[in-house]
């Protein structure tokens, strides 16, 4: 298992286009992929399926949340590393 | 006959039969013996069907370049496959033993509702996604044709509750003459796609709109926003003869649209272009421009990661003026603030960027980027006729300030032995009502001004332009910012300064009129208004507009003074349509 967490900084946070990048980026790899976040209000935990467009959207990721990257499978580094490398450069907004 | 009133949703005016656009219902029932393995095995194939689908409606939205179409069926196919809700849709199957189509509309539903329950416009537009993808699923799933529009032989007016992306893509549109729905807004799906197609629609006519039979003819008023079906013989015929004279006038306007703009009493005004680039340029000459009224530089910013050098303003500054050769064209110095996203500049959010540091007020204490624009366009004014103007100017030490910087590069260039104009007229935008209210000292500082109605009517109203919910009140008609142009006109011309105006209102047919009237001498629009706008000013007469200006003013709205042009200038009223 390979777990990493990450500031989500790029304006929409994991909305609109990004999202959908994201889970597109998570759609490349075999390993089942999670995302973790704490409800900013109700510090709720929120766990999504990272290859679904549906689960991330309702995660509620805005600008500044942060977020745990979970995989877990045959290219789990890799995943891991793919998403983190996404979400740092701001899914290539600037 | 049956009058509807909606909103205007696209201008226009058309007439045709009624087409209704009815969804065939997708009715499920629950069976009484469901064989899961069996349910599962349609399910999956309904899912590839409607990818296919999809897939196929994607190419169609491309090859029509409506990108923005295309990327909303990028996110339905992405809805398909999305794990949580294809796994959610198989357990409803095996373990509650529900029918295909049942747990299908059951689990889309339940994803539908929790993104409208959150209460957020995305998500609500995301919910409808959901939705319409479920329903594809459901046709295929229930053997129910594609479109509803299957059988639209011959050109009419399409009449629908509203219209999805989905419905539209695969519409033939050359057979729409025009949209009428029954719900939706000004900023729905289907009006701006009957914006991009220029034909008219109505939104908003209410129930009863889906009650007429096909065939049924229907006059659709998209600019008042009504809709007359069954409309008697002579009405018809006063709605086609209406039409055609609008036919004639625009057509009359192109024709002639490099001919000069002489009132019927024979004052000659300038009608100029607002332009932001080289292609700008060219469709301005093509529409008729005398010149140009605006030339936004900020492009040059935008599409680039770091600041345009000097050297590349000048080429590009020199291309357009190439374009226009002796016509005068007002360079108008770079108009950026807080709200505009401009990386490289290291520009801070502002709470209120309308009201912050932006354009003029943020060039003075940004010489690296204020000098080496105006250095630019100095250069390039060789042989030209080039003007340059500050915007955002709330204060006469602004304009002091700004000119300071100005004889700074000049004395530079000078001393460099580089060349350009020594004749350069130097103006400013009004568009703060701060500058419009002491127009008569800004006037001893400039050469001419440019009234800027957009923002003038922003700051005279207190009404973000931007906010839908307020954005009415951003109104150039209201007799408050009217006012304010007339005093601009006044001042400047008793000081010999001339006055344009750049903003939205110096194309609009009915303003045109009232502007005339008010002394207006240069009109800058978007190159398309031109040759309409040319076209109306040659059928009026400036001394009656004086009095008809005066008398518009003594009003109390937009509506009463649109009405009023109307009533007074019964040519423009068709035109205006």
């Amino acid at each position: 298992m390979k777990e990493e967490k990450i500031v989500v900084n790029n304006k929409v946070g994991l909305h609109a286009r990004p999202a959908s990048l994201f889970v597109q980026e998570a759609a490349k790899y075999q390993s089942e992929i999670s995302v973790y976040c704490q409800d900013p209000e109700t510090k709720e935990d929120r766990t999504a399926n990272a290859k679904s467009i549906l689960g991330i959207l309702t995660l509620g990721v805005f600008q500044g949340t942060e977020i745990t990257i979970t995989a877990n499978g045959a290219d789990e580094d890799a995943a891991v590393e793919g998403l983190v490398a996404l979400v740092k450069n701001n899914f290539g907004e600037e | 006959m049956i009058e509807l009133t909606g909103i205007s949703a696209s201008r226009g005016m058309c007439i045709g039969p009624v087409f209704q656009f009815v969804r065939q219902k997708l009715e499920i029932t629950e069976k009484k013996q469901v064989n899961p393995s069996e349910e599962l095995i349609r399910f999956n194939l309904a899912i590839e069907t409607a990818k296919a689908q999809i897939d196929r409606i994607y190419e169609k939205a491309l090859s029509e370049s409506s990108s923005a179409d295309a990327e909303i069926f990028q996110a339905h196919r992405m809805i398909l496959e999305d794990p949580e809700l294809v796994s959610a849709v198989k357990t409803k199957i095996e373990q509650e033993k529900k029918s295909a189509e049942m747990a299908m509309q059951q689990t889309g539903k339940a994803f539908s509702d929790m993104m409208a329950a959150m209460n957020d416009e995305y998500f609500a537009a995301r919910a409808t996604d959901i939705m319409d993808v479920t329903n594809r699923v459901l046709r295929v799933l229930l053997d129910v044709a594609e479109s509803p529009t299957a059988n639209l032989k011959e050109p009419s007016v399409i009449i629908a509750d509203d219209l999805t992306p989905s419905d539209t893509v695969m519409l033939d549109k050359s057979l729409v003459v025009g949209f009428c729905t029954a719900q939706g807004s000004a900023t729905s799906h289907t009006a701006i796609l009957a914006r991009g197609l220029g034909i008219p629609a109505v939104a908003g006519a209410g129930n009863e709109a889906l009650e007429q039979k096909n065939g049924t003819m229907v006059i659709l008023d998209g600019t008042r926003g009504n809709a007359i079906f069954a409309p008697e013989d002579a009405m018809i015929a006063e709605f086609r003869g209406r039409m055609e004279a609008a036919k004639t006038i625009r057509e009359k306007a192109l024709k002639f649209a490099k001919d000069p703009a002489t009132t019927k009493d024979g004052k000659v005004v300038e009608v100029v272009s607002n332009i932001g680039n080289v292609e700008g340029a060219q469709s301005a000459i093509e529409n008729g421009a005398e010149g140009v009224g605006l030339l936004r530089t900020e492009f040059l910013y935008l599409e680039q990661s770091q600041l345009p050098s000097e050297e590349q303003q000048y080429q590009a500054y020199k291309g357009i003026l190439e374009v226009f050769g002796k016509m005068p064209v007002i360079l108008r110095t770079l108009d950026v603030g807080g709200d505009k996203e401009i990386p490289y500049m290291g520009l801070e959010a502002e709470a209120n960027s309308f009201l912050g540091q932006r354009a003029l007020r943020l060039c003075l204490v940004r010489p690296d980027i204020f000098k080496p624009q105006l250095r630019a366009a100095l250069r390039a004014s060789v042989g030209h006729n080039l003007k340059i103007m500050f915007p955002m100017v709330a204060t006469t030490s602004e304009v002091r300030d700004a000119r300071k910087v100005l004889n700074e590069c000049v004395a530079e260039l000078n001393q460099e032995g580089t060349a350009f104009a020594d004749d350069i007229e130097i103006g400013i935008m009004v568009e703060i009502p701060s500058a419009a209210l002491v127009a008569d000292q800004l006037a001893k500082e400039v050469d001419f001004f440019s009234i800027g109605t957009n923002d003038l009517s922003q700051y005279t109203m207190a009404a973000d332009r931007t906010n839908p919910k307020v954005a009415p009140l951003s109104n150039a008609f209201f007799p408050a910012v009217l006012r304010l142009v007339r005093e601009v006109i006044k001042a400047a011309h008793k000081e010999g300064k001339w006055v344009g105006m750049c903003g939205e209102l110096a194309g609009e047919p009915l303003a045109l009129p009232i502007l005339l009237g008010l002394g207006l001498d240069e009109f800058s629009m978007n190159p398309p208004m031109i040759p309409l706008a040319k076209q109306i000013l040659r059928n009026l007469d400036s001394k009656e507009m004086e009095r008809i200006a005066e008398q518009a003013l003594e009003l109390e709205d937009p509506q009463q003074i649109q009405a009023f042009i109307k009533k007074k200038i019964p040519f423009i009223a068709e035109i205006a349509e």
